[in-house]
């Protein structure tokens, strides 16, 4: 059952990922994001990943694709929306970047293929990953880093607003 | 039952491979964005298998800062498309040509 269901999750990643980089609209690409981040989200949960999980789905599939949709309606709507031109590629860029990125994946494959120590996990312990130690490992060995991610946070939201302002 | 590790690494690895197309041949930058979006949690994912496979709860922390900085990514870089497209006729990143040498 887990893996008939990470199975269908992770051709959902796939084909949504392909639908968001061959998408004519940029719309679409918003929504193939969003079905690619709940896939991933599920992936997380078989993987005892349960915050993240959640962490996925409202922070990337909620807010962060929501800021996305709202740019996107921003920039394309109305008659005169700016579109992206066609048939003016550098000369070979796809087909060169379809090489290129073949190769590399068919290189990480082959050498997961080669390294057969990682296709026997060990047996998880029963509560590994789940909120009660992420948050305690999040409060305790790595409150530094936690607070600092507010501090990123923090630069953000200031940079966005200087950039924002009205001239 | 545990699911093997190789196979969400594999999955993993299509879903950067798709990414870097993503971000190689489209030119309309929004969708570029959101081909690094799939590069960013292409690599989450394997981190999430990774810290299963060593029982590390640290790389479940490395996820969260790279979430956390991932939406701050996102915040800057869409204000930036914002201001130089909005008064320009085509989304298109090969019109960026002022710095041209």
């Amino acid at each position: 059952m887990a893996n008939l269901i990470a199975i269908l999750a992770g051709v959902l990643c796939l084909f949504m990922g392909v639908v968001v980089i061959s998408a004519k609209n940029p719309m679409h690409a918003v929504i193939a994001l969003v079905a690619n981040f709940v896939g991933l989200g599920v992936l997380f949960l078989l993987l005892h990943a349960e915050f993240l999980a959640v962490i996925e789905v409202i922070v990337y599939a909620g807010a962060v694709m929501v800021l996305f949709l709202f740019v996107v309606a921003l920039l394309m709507a109305g008659t005169r929306a700016p579109q992206e031109s066609r048939g003016k590629n550098l000369p070979g860029q796809v087909p060169l970047a379809l090489a290129v990125t073949g190769v590399f994946a068919a290189l990480v494959v082959f050498a997961l293929a080669v390294r057969t120590v990682l296709v026997a996990p060990p047996p998880s312990t029963t509560d590994f990953g789940s909120i009660t130690n992420f948050g305690r490992a999040l409060f305790t060995t790595y409150l530094l880093p936690f607070e600092l991610t507010a501090l990123v946070l923090l630069a953000a939201v200031i940079g966005v607003v200087f950039l924002a302002r009205e001239r | 039952m545990t699911l093997p590790t190789v196979d969400f690494l594999v999955v993993s690895a299509l879903l950067f491979a798709i990414g870097a197309v993503g971000v190689m041949v489209r030119k309309n930058p929004l969708i570029m964005f959101m081909a690094i979006e799939l590069m960013w949690n292409a690599v989450n994912l394997s981190l999430v298998a990774f810290a299963r496979q060593f029982q590390a709860i640290s790389g479940h922390i490395f996820v969260f800062v790279v979430v956390v900085a991932a939406a701050a990514e996102v915040a800057i870089g869409l204000i930036i498309i914002v201001l130089v497209f909005r008064h320009r006729d085509q989304a298109d990143v090969d019109t960026l040509n002022a710095m041209k040498g």
